[in-house]
């Protein structure tokens, strides 16, 4: 049986004819308790539950999905991965993820395939020159690498946007962060599942939550499409749908649903090898290792739980493209889709215990939880461990919305919303 | 595109309309409303997955109403002038 991924194993395996990989993980049936419960079995999800085996020795762990695996957000998102925030809040938190993401694919025995290729997020007036500057100033103070792009150098890395004399959004320099990039989305859900699964956790799919068990004002465990099961300690990492499991809970959140749509053309030759995201046409851009162009852009309007795009704001995000890069309007759309994001009032995740004891908190990550996903991990995991906040995630407990301690990122979050 | 009816102009584009919040989210009054009180005001939400009782405006007449839609199938199910209907 080849249990490790190597080039050594694939070379041993060709000679075998493949006869001894294995399936990446197990899927038990679900046991009548465990020692902690996450629902979700997105990356957040699964990240919880291998931080949990892995950094605090809880192995008896259940990972509740009620679909497949990364069949959410995980595998909607366009990819990105970047820590360009403002607040020092933002940076300890995206920073963590960041710096987890460069040693993820050793970590897992997976290959993420991180693509640090940089991303530069265009400044489109002497104005945003200031506000780009500030913003790289606060990141280099806060310790996260960035650097201020005239026009030249933005024409050194995207040689093909708009630069003519008559565009609408000219270039007057950019935020740069050369370790920003893509990852491969569905690899960090199955890598984290195949690592999960071999420390001894359960992923258990198809398994949807109906109800909780609550006993003496506490959380003890979930009634699934399954049967029941226990646990003294429950995260859940469901994004769109965290108000959905929150009125099954009694409370309410801070949260909006909406959709949040994405698109790629057919594939194509190299043509962008980096991260281009322009405030003022509402897209961003990047390449992917197959050649597709991945194309995302803004919220729709309109508040839902359709995980399909509307077609007005595919208008607007295709005709932002185009003023991008005119050369694109002879590519064609391969796929649309969408996925349901949490959004809170201040665009920054809430982390913590929820008003039901017992039960903790992974969401509202909006639109930009998977560059996120190694910290939402590893802090809902230390939150279920110990039941006590880490540094990086106290700022951001449901609390804040009561003491009005907000961190408001709408423009960390990159696209308005 | 989906057509919103706004009960004031009739059936339009949906592009035209803003989402206002939830329908019956009421300003607490007095001096001493607790701060749960008013945080549970501003910022908690209902956010339905299905039928939703939503404020909605026009922004071409700009008048405000309530709009009862699906979340899912973004049906929706009765479109009508606020009046008293809002703290219902």
């Amino acid at each position: 049986m080849t249990r490790r991924y190597s080039a050594l194993s694939l070379f041993k395996e060709g000679l075998a004819g493949q006869t001894g990989w294995q399936p990446a993980w197990r899927s038990p049936e679900p046991k009548p308790s465990y020692d902690a419960i996450v629902i979700g079995g997105g990356g957040h999800g699964l990240a919880t539950a291998y931080y949990l085996a892995k950094n605090h020795n809880i192995t008896r762990v259940a990972v509740l999905e009620k679909g497949w695996i990364g069949g959410g957000n995980t595998g909607r998102n366009t990819t990105v991965v970047r820590s360009n925030y403002y607040y020092p809040e933002s940076v300890e938190l995206y920073g963590l993820a960041h710096r987890l993401y460069e040693g993820l694919a050793k970590d897992l025995n997976y290959n993420v395939m991180l693509s640090q290729r940089g991303m530069v997020n265009l400044c489109h007036s002497t104005a945003e020159m200031e506000i780009g500057a500030r913003t790289v100033n606060a990141m280099q103070i806060n310790g996260v690498d960035a650097e201020l792009f005239s026009p030249e150098d933005v024409r050194r890395v995207a040689p093909i946007y708009n630069f003519s004399p008559d565009a609408r959004f000219p270039v007057f320099g950019g935020i740069w962060q050369g370790r920003a990039g893509t990852a491969r989305h569905d690899a960090v859900a199955w890598g984290y599942a195949r690592a999960a699964s071999r420390l001894g956790v359960d992923i258990i799919q198809n398994c949807e939550i109906t109800d909780f068990i609550i006993e003496g004002g506490r959380c003890r465990g979930v009634q699934t499409s399954r049967g029941a099961i226990r646990a003294d300690r429950i995260g859940m990492a469901v994004a769109g749908h965290s108000s959905v499991l929150a009125a099954k809970a009694g409370f309410r959140l801070p949260i909006n649903s909406y959709a949040l749509q994405a698109c790629v053309s057919e594939p194509v030759k190299p043509i962008l090898d980096t991260v281009v995201l322009s405030p003022g046409c509402g897209v961003y851009v990047s390449q992917s290792d197959k050649g597709e162009i991945v194309i995302g852009g803004g919220l729709d309007r309109i508040p839902s739980y359709a995980q399909r795009g509307n077609l007005p704001t595919l208008e607007t995000v295709i005709a932002g493209l185009l003023e991008m890069f005119p050369i694109f309007g002879q590519l064609k759309l391969m796929r649309q889709w969408a996925g349901i994001v949490d959004v809170v009032p201040d665009s920054s995740p809430i982390i913590g215990e929820s008003p039901l004891p017992g039960l903790f908190l992974n969401c509202g990550w909006g639109t930009g939880g998977f560059k996120a996903i190694p910290a939402g991990g590893t802090l809902l995991a230390q939150l279920l461990a110990s039941g006590k906040h880490n540094d990086i995630s106290r700022p951001f407990d449901l609390d804040r919305f009561a003491s009005g301690r907000l961190i408001d990122e709408a423009a960390g979050s990159g696209i308005a919303h | 595109m989906q057509i919103f009816p706004c009960p004031f102009c009739g059936p339009r584009d949906e592009t035209e309309f803003h989402f206002g919040g939830d329908a019956g989210n009421i300003r607490p009054d007095g001096a001493d409303v607790p701060i749960d009180r008013w945080a549970d005001y501003l910022y908690l939400r209902t956010n339905p997955k299905g039928t939703a009782r939503e404020i909605w405006v026009h922004m071409n007449c700009g008048e405000f109403f309530v709009m009862e839609r699906d979340t899912v199938s973004h049906k929706v199910l009765s479109s009508a002038a606020l009046g008293g209907e809002h703290a219902a």
